[in-house]
């Protein structure tokens, strides 16, 4: 049975039947939601919901429960999110799982609360300090934000790794149909890295200062190895009509949704028109890219920005065939005739 | 030969990389007994701060975990919200606790955290070189008020636990010293006093400890000593400043 819901109700579901046990949050439009979701949930569940004094104390709470093995998340909007890099970073460093989850709004600065998709690079080239990367997800759909939120835990366990859920305003506001299909999880394996106080065994210490000679250095030869793993594994993407496509268009999140009506009515004019959505932003698609790149091909990488993922495009056809953009930003969408008139030039 | 002393249990065998004269290492040896004698080891999950305490998980012998300048209380929160059961300490220097730490510091004391923070006020920044903390006293020379701190340019010392003490969710607040043996056996009490406070499920409690530092104060052992007792006690004087674990 599906039931009408917010895209960001969505996601607390997924979290509730991924068997969250603590969620540490801060407001921030738009995605209230989200926390007063778990304000009330947590108490029946009798789990934890904290409403921290800002961003930076939030994640560095998910920081203490996550050394603990807890489950735990929290959540915010893009000004939120350049607060909460800080621990993100030493979370990456420290190799605990985690979900962060960024609702994007318009920005720079305080921008305004419509949604965008302008922290492309903050979620997917660093964001905060270090060399580290994080598994970036992105929905295209309140279904998606549950369903990627209820896998986003064993994904951040399996790696030891934050996973960063990026969406945007409008999937985090926008009510579709949604089937809660998962089953809650439970029974969760121990971890042997956790601190669970050394009763029984010897103390444990979790810790990024590495200043002895070389120790650092292996420490992020480790983590790459680890980043090289996920590279090869846990790619996500979809296609749709790319088959005999002459104009791949590429976009994620709510973009995809445009650009999936653009290509249709493309189609329709007799446009062998395409669509290519990455699911996971980090590790990027870059080899299906690379593949769907031949000779008399074009790329639209379609976004609300002005130009971030467009970048990881170019990077993967390095210059075989031309790599078009078009893009909006500042809380506005983009219309399917914007997009099917750019395809229609392309041609 | 009949050993009458031991090391305790909550400290491993390692070698401090504190400086010469320096009161940290007596003030982790008071923590660790106390640990032990109230029977905490292994229950314990401590969070070490940024600064002279950053490698206190190479010291200390049960769990502990690092977190970023200043975040302890949050990290701590995470930590004790997620796992009740379990005894959970901050160690925190001046700088971390007062300054970059602020806001954590407050809103994890106002929301009755049932936590503990060991608190080492030294008036410096002592692991950057000894720069003008939050602590400072005024007149005094650092890294950074060559001068002496000029409360017109720089503001005035903190008195954290008289700042916390107005916040309900404090149960236990005292501030000690450790520069001479019948302070440090004073100092032994009230962080016994503030773990018992969290065993109990009291809330907040804190334990500010005057600390000297003189390789940053650019003084001798004994002279950082002496000028503990007469100058820095004059600015931040010894004694409860709120203990709520009765009512």
């Amino acid at each position: 049975m599906k039931i009408l819901m917010k895209g960001n109700i969505a996601l607390c579901e997924g979290a509730v039947a991924a068997g969250i046990d603590a969620y540490f949050g801060y407001p921030i439009t738009p995605q209230n939601e989200v926390p007063a979701y778990f304000s009330k949930k947590m108490v029946e569940l009798n789990k934890v919901f904290v409403q921290a004094e800002s961003e930076i104390a939030a994640a560095n709470m998910v920081l203490g429960a996550a050394a603990t093995g807890k489950r735990t998340m929290t959540s915010t909007s893009s000004p939120g999110m350049s607060l909460k890099q800080e621990a993100i970073s030493y979370m990456a460093a420290l190799q605990l799982p985690a979900l962060i989850v960024n609702v994007q709004r318009g920005g720079p600065g305080l921008g305004n609360i419509s949604g965008s998709q302008a922290d492309y690079f903050q979620a997917v080239k660093g964001g905060g300090h270090g060399d580290y990367r994080l598994i970036v997800l992105a929905p295209n759909s309140a279904q998606e934000m549950y369903e990627f939120a209820y896998d986003s835990f064993d994904l951040a366990e399996k790696y030891r790794i934050p996973v960063l859920i990026l969406t945007d305003g409008m999937i985090g506001q926008m009510m579709e149909p949604v089937e809660l299909n998962k089953t809650p999880k439970k029974d969760f394996i121990e971890k042997d890295w956790a601190l669970t106080a050394c009763k029984g065994r010897e103390p444990r210490s979790i810790k990024s200062l590495l200043m002895r000679d070389g120790v650092l250095e292996k420490h992020n030869i480790n983590l790459q190895e680890k980043y090289k793993l996920i590279s090869q594994n846990e790619v996500q993407y979809e296609t749709y009509n790319t088959d005999n496509a002459e104009i791949i268009v590429i976009a994620y999140g709510i973009s995809s949704r445009i650009a999936k009506s653009a290509v249709k009515l493309a189609r329709q004019e007799g446009i062998k028109a395409g669509l290519l959505r990455p699911k996971t932003l980090w590790p990027f698609p870059s080899e299906i890219i690379k593949s769907l790149a031949k000779d008399g091909t074009k790329l639209l990488v379609a976004e609300l920005s002005h130009g971030q993922m467009v970048e990881d495009v170019r990077l993967a056809v390095n210059g075989k065939v031309p790599v078009e953009f078009i893009g909006k930003a500042g809380g506005g969408v983009l219309s399917e005739q914007d997009l099917l008139n750019k395809i229609k030039n392309l041609k | 030969m009949q050993k009458i002393l031991s090391k305790p249990e909550s400290l491993k065998d390692s070698v401090m990389s504190y400086c010469p004269g320096c009161g940290h290492g007596i003030i982790h040896r008071l923590v660790a007994e106390c640990i032990d004698e109230l029977n905490l080891r292994e229950k314990t999950i401590a969070v070490a701060p940024v600064g002279c305490a950053v490698f206190a998980y190479d010291y200390f012998n049960f769990d502990v975990t690092e977190a970023p300048h200043g975040r302890p209380p949050a990290v701590a929160t995470g930590i004790k919200r997620t796992n009740p059961d379990k005894f959970v300490f901050t160690y925190q220097g001046d700088g971390d606790i007062a300054a970059i730490g602020m806001a954590e510091t407050i809103h994890a004391a106002n929301r009755g955290e049932n936590i503990t923070t060991i608190f080492v006020n030294n008036a410096n920044y002592g692991m950057t070189g000894g720069q003008m903390a939050p602590t400072t006293l005024i007149g005094q020379k650092t890294e950074t008020s060559p001068f002496g701190r000029d409360p017109k340019r720089d503001g005035y010392p903190i008195h954290l636990c008289e700042l916390l003490s107005s916040l309900e969710g404090t149960a236990y607040l005292e501030r000690v010293s450790i520069y001479n043996p019948q302070n440090i056996i004073k100092a032994k009490k009230a962080i016994k006093k503030a773990f018992q406070c969290q065993i109990d499920g009291k809330g907040f409690s804190l334990v500010e400890i005057i600390s000297n530092c003189p390789v940053d104060w650019g003084m001798t052992p004994l002279e950082s000593i002496k000028w503990t007792e007469e100058t820095f006690l004059k600015e931040f004087s010894l004694g409860v400043i709120k203990d709520k674990t009765n009512v």
